[in-house]
């Protein structure tokens, strides 16, 4: 297909130079695009340990299409179609670009977020996903949009056109918010708020990954005390999370009484954030500059709340680890292989299940997590939504120790004279790159500011990266793993959307 | 099974709510009210440009707050604590949209009375057991969270005889949350129309009362109302667990008029300083009952 099109120079050299990279080992960050007056730019993101670096160029107008990447990277095809349904311009590859995002009507514009944008009316098209198999023996199942208990909306279609071979596409658009387009034109002070909702249950990664990079726009350091404070409420964010994902994986094995159990654990550290920042989710502690006021509860009684929180978890881990019909239940299931989890560049406890043990806080430390002691992860190599609840305990065991020493430190720094935050520049310009190690995997913000305002927002979620992997984990007709493989994978819908 | 005396031990840790009072109530930040006796005739257009959601308003000099669309950002509470402050405590859900601007546009007792009596009169049947479906229309996924807790060992929802239903044919109340996101209206309207009457609409967070601090947009609908009729708005971003169960009582009519103060709020949570109130979180065990 490709070679009935014709590309510039600069756009057969770019996908060369990615390509080229990727090959050498660096871990395809992601694909993103932005409105320019002439044409739409493509970022690319390039991590290799400490350093993110990046490559760009100017797909223009009068050729809306650029060659896909995907060709080499299975990592960018779900960043290609995105890239499709949001500023309309195609990669050009083996793959379809089906819509993921935004599926539009024929003639409807489309929201091209950037400067220099003319917007019309943007028509979305509702229809579901229809069967691409047929035949005998060919059998289709759709799941959602809405789902069957209190879960965010997703639409997946499973085709099983034979015994052991089993499609599963899934699309997240209903769920689709628009945010990147209502960033435009707010202040950071606004805009932090808004990265809080883009995917509300790593609200504080978000927001500390938003504000990450206004403050390297700016060129301020935080304050120890501020680093201090984002560390604490990113882990009991960490920790809050990986309750929820047990606690699904209970509910799926109908482990009710450990259902219970977790459900209780997970409040109790939904009560101790509120009573730490107001907000059950941390919301409104993390603000450009540092954060927005010291913590509501002393060292001595959060060192008290953490250590009750810590017994119960640990306890009733190790109870229901030890209980055979749950582990069982797990093994085996849901595999990632090391190799796909490599291509994809799988983040977080996914990646972490897989070989896969990129860890922001550990490779480009920010807030405070260079001055603490961090835990390393036992490397595991399954794949399976064991290997992956497994990495999850390990995390949770890390955050607390992490807590413990983020709290020991604020104690001491408060007996000197304390600072939260410094003063932000209101008439900012420049761009950069945040980032921060949520509970789902890293998340990454280009921010792009001129005199003070947001022109460009973009934000990637762990979410977004790691669910393009999902088809991969349902290699054989296993329907009935398909409630496990959703749980182990801990996807935020919203921060897939966007 | 080593299970069960371990579920035992943790004593009772489940909420007496509504029959009693709970503990956790108070401590929580969950509405913004304007100070009476303040003086808020002074350079309050600050406070109004700095509401990111455009929550506040001036009328006849005196500022309101739209309590459907604010987030609880504390901006406002921060920059002119003589005129704004929280409000604790999670009796915050209102039957009609105008009620939650504060204070209230002099409304008569009378329409909110008509109200209460038409939605009484269709959920007269509901008084022993509720089903509820919910539905996400563009959430940004903690609503879920919170919704969910309602059937944690804390809140135990079952035991007022309130139970999620994955069916809309046996759903009685529905409880969306999201902004209203273009792509989940067809859902919306059809899981509505597929539950049996008489039925209830709760439109759960801000986010599905105003669209919160999205608003409107070219894929949100600025929250459901334009979409079903909503018949009960819980705000907060997300509402708290307790919020939602205030605001489904208040849906199926489980509340007497008693409990209900004006406004909404309820007396004693009315003016509790937020400092103190931390406190007493702590030394309750945050609230719960039993053993942490
Ligand atoms: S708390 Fe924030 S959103 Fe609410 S009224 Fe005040 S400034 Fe506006």
């Amino acid at each position: 297909m490709s070679d009935t099109f014709v590309f510039s120079d600069e756009l057969t050299c770019f996908a060369t130079r990615v390509s080229e990279a990727v090959r050498k080992g660096a871990r395809f960050g992601g694909l993103f695009a932005t409105r320019e007056p002439s044409g739409t730019r493509l970022l690319v993101l390039l991590e290799e340990g400490a350093i993110i670096s990046t490559d760009s160029v100017v797909v223009q107008d009068a050729q809306p299409q650029y060659p896909a990447l995907s060709l080499e990277i299975p990592a960018a095809a779900w960043y290609e179609r995105e890239i499709h349904d949001l500023f309309g311009i195609e990669a050009i590859g083996p793959r379809r670009l089906d819509p993921l995002v935004l599926p539009t009507t024929t003639g409807s514009s489309r929201p091209r977020t950037g400067s220099g944008t003319t917007k019309g009316p943007i028509e979305i098209d509702p229809t579901p996903l229809s069967a691409h198999l047929r035949g005998e023996g060919v059998f289709t199942i759709p799941y959602g949009p809405v789902r069957s208990g209190v879960f965010e909306s997703i639409e997946y279609l499973v085709e099983t056109p034979g015994e052991d071979i089993l499609h599963l596409r899934a699309r997240v658009f209903h769920k689709h918010r628009g945010i990147e387009t209502r960033f435009e034109g707010m202040t950071p002070a606004d805009g932090v708020l808004l990265a809080e909702r883009y995917e509300g249950v790593a609200s504080v990664a978000h927001a500390v990954a938003f504000s990450s990079a206004v403050e390297q726009i700016a060129g301020v350091e935080i304050p120890e005390g501020a680093g201090l404070l984002r560390v604490l409420h990113a882990e009991l964010e960490r920790v809050a999370n990986h309750l929820e994902s047990v606690i699904r994986h209970c509910e799926a094995a109908g482990q009710a009484v450990a259902f219970a159990r977790f459900s209780l654990h997970k409040e109790r550290v939904q009560r101790l954030r509120a009573a730490i920042s107001g907000s059950r989710f941390g919301r409104g502690v993390v603000i450009p500059g540092g954060v927005s006021g010291p913590p509501g509860l002393g060292a001595s009684a959060l060192f008290s709340s953490i250590d009750q929180v810590e017994a119960g978890v640990r306890a009733d881990l190790r109870l229901l680890m030890a209980t055979p019909s749950f582990a069982d239940r797990l093994r085996g299931t849901g595999i990632v292989s090391p190799e796909v989890a490599r291509q994809f560049g799988a983040l977080g406890p996914v990646g972490r299940g897989s070989g896969q043990m990129a860890d922001a806080r550990i490779d480009r430390p920010y807030a405070a997590y260079s001055l603490l002691g961090l835990r390393s992860i036992e490397h595991r190599l399954q794949g399976d939504a064991l290997a992956r609840q497994r990495a999850r305990m390990d995390e949770i065991e890390g955050s607390f120790h992490i807590i413990r020493q983020a709290i020991d430190r604020m104690e001491h720094l408060r007996a000197g004279k304390m600072q939260w935050a410094v003063p932000v520049d209101l008439k900012l310009n420049g761009q950069s790159i945040g980032w921060a190690e949520a509970p789902q995997g890293e998340v990454l913000y280009i921010v792009q500011l001129e005199e003070g305002r947001l022109t460009r927002v973009k934000p990637r979620s762990a979410s977004f990266h790691n669910l393009a992997m999902f088809q991969a984990a349902f290699p054989k007709d296993v329907l009935t793993d398909f409630a496990f493989i959703e749980a182990s994978f801990g996807v935020s819908i919203a921060g897939v959307a966007g | 099974m080593p299970w069960i005396p371990r579920g035992l031990r943790e004593g009772v840790v489940t909420s007496r709510y509504p029959r009693r009072r709970d503990g956790y109530g108070p401590v929580f930040r969950a509405a913004v009210r304007v100070i009476d006796a303040a003086d808020a005739t002074t350079r309050i257009e600050d406070s109004v440009a700095a509401c990111p959601t455009g929550a506040i308003t001036i009328h006849d000099g005196r500022p309101r707050i739209d309590q459907g669309s604010c987030i609880l950002c504390g901006r406002c509470t921060e920059l002119r604590p003589d005129v704004f402050r929280f409000d604790p405590g999670f009796e915050t859900a209102e039957l009609r949209r105008e009620a939650l601007v504060v204070p209230e546009i002099t409304e008569s007792d009378e329409v909110l009375r008509l109200a209460s009596a038409e939605l009484g009169r269709r959920v007269r049947a509901l008084r022993k057991s509720v089903h509820i479906r919910h539905i996400d229309v563009g959430s940004d996924g903690s609503d879920e969270w919170e919704v969910a807790a309602l059937t944690n060992p804390v809140y135990d929802v079952q035991r007022l005889g309130v139970f999620f239903t994955a069916s809309p044919r046996h759903a009685d109340l529905l409880l969306a949350t999201g902004v209203g996101t273009v792509g989940m209206l067809d859902a919306l309207r059809q899981t509505y129309e597929a539950m049996p009457e008489p039925k209830v609409v709760i439109a759960a967070g801000v986010e599905a009362i105003s669209g919160g601090l999205l608003g409107r947009g070219y894929a949100s609908h600025g929250g459901i109302a334009t979409t079903v009729p909503v018949d009960v708005f819980v705000p907060g971003s997300p509402p708290s667990p307790f919020s939602l169960l205030y605001g489904i009582l208040l849906a199926i009519g489980r509340l007497s008029t008693a409990d209900r103060a004006p406004g909404g709020r309820s007396p004693r949570s009315q003016g509790k300083d937020l400092g103190t109130a931390r406190s007493d979180l702590y030394s309750e065990g945050f609230g719960m009952e039993g053993r942490i």
